[in-house]
C-alpha cells in the first residue's frame, strides 16, 4: 500500500537536525550559495558544517559543485518530493475509508431514524 | 508532517460513527483505500485490547495492519497504535486518534494519524520540524493541491 524506501529513511532522518533544516532554508530562499557563507549564521566551526553537508548531500537533498576553491550547494528538490508523494499516499487511504464510514454510517442513522429511534 | 489529519462532518450520530469504527461489521464496510473487500477484521475494544485488519486492492494486493487500542472512550475519542504486517511497507509504529463530536448535523469526526515517522520524531525533539518541512514542501510543491496536514 504504502511503500517505504530506504530514501525515505535518509530524508526524514536529515530533516530531523534544526541546523540541517536551516540550510535547506535558506538554500529554499537562495539558489547557490557557498559553503562558508552558508556556514556564517552557525555557531559551529566549518568541520561540523561540512558534516551536516555531506548528511544532506548523502541524503541526496543538495548538490554540491565545485568551482576553484568555491563549493556552491544548491537544492535538490526529488527526494522530499517523495516524501510528500508517501505522506499522500496515507492520506488518499484514509481519506477514501473515512468517505465509506460516513456513508455507512449515514445509512446506519437513516435506518435508525426509520425505526424511530 | 509527522501527522495527517482529515476532518469530516458525518450525518450520523457520533455512537453510529464510533461502532463504524470500531466493530468488526462497520470495518468490513469501509477500510481500505479502495473497493477491495476487507478480508478479516478482529478487534477486542477496551484499553489493551488488540484489532487487525486485512483488506484486499482492487490491483490484487493484499495488506494487513493491527495495533493496541490505547484510548476507548464510546462515542467521543478512540486512540490505537497502527502497524503494517510484515514491516516491508512501513517500519515502526504510529498513532491514529479518532475525536467524534456531536453537531447539529450529527459528528463532527477528526482524525489524525501522527508519528509516522517515529524513531526520527523520538530522537530529534524538535518542534519546530513541522514547520520547516512545511515552508520547503510549499517550495518543492508549489502548485499541487493543498490538504489538511500538521
Amino acid at each position: 500500500m504504502a511503500n517505504y524506501p530506504e530514501q525515505l529513511d535518509r530524508t526524514f532522518a536529515a530533516l530531523v537536525d534544526p541546523t540541517r533544516r536551516a540550510i535547506l532554508t535558506r538554500l529554499e530562499r537562495e539558489h547557490g550559495v557557498s559553503v562558508s557563507e552558508l556556514a556564517r549564521p552557525f555557531a559551529i566551526k566549518l568541520p561540523a558544517v561540512m558534516k551536516h553537508l555531506g548528511v544532506l548531500d548523502d541524503a541526496g537533498l543538495i548538490t554540491r559543485s565545485k568551482i576553484g576553491r568555491t563549493v556552491t550547494v544548491r537544492l535538490s528538490p526529488e527526494p522530499m518530493k517523495e516524501a510528500m508523494d508517501w505522506l499522500r499516499r496515507y492520506e488518499r487511504f484514509w481519506s477514501a475509508g473515512l468517505d465509506r464510514l460516513a456513508a455507512y454510517a449515514e445509512g446506519k442513522e437513516a435506518e435508525m431514524r426509520e425505526k424511530g429511534g | 508532517m509527522t501527522s495527517l489529519t482529515i476532518v469530516r462532518r458525518i450525518r450520523a450520530r457520533p455512537s453510529l460513527v464510533f461502532d463504524a469504527l470500531t466493530t468488526s461489521e462497520g470495518i468490513a464496510r469501509w477500510w481500505g483505500p479502495d473497493d477491495g473487500p476487507v478480508l478479516l477484521a478482529e478487534t477486542d475494544l477496551r484499553v489493551g485490547g488488540r484489532y487487525r485488519v486485512r483488506f484486499r486492492m482492487l490491483d490484487g494486493s493484499e495488506h494487513e495492519s493491527s495495533g493496541e487500542y490505547l484510548e476507548v472512550v464510546r462515542p467521543e475519542r478512540l486512540a490505537m497504535s497502527w502497524r503494517w504486517a510484515g514491516g516491508e511497507e512501513d517500519p515502526g509504529e504510529s498513532l491514529v486518534e479518532i475525536n467524534l463530536r456531536a453537531i447539529a448535523e450529527g459528528t463532527e469526526l477528526i482524525f489524525t494519524h501522527s508519528r509516522l515517522h517515529d524513531e526520527e520524531t523520538r530522537r530529534s525533539h524538535e518542534a519546530g520540524w513541522n514547520g520547516a518541512l512545511y515552508k520547503l514542501e510549499r517550495h518543492f510543491l508549489a502548485s499541487s493541491e493543498h490538504r489538511e496536514t500538521q
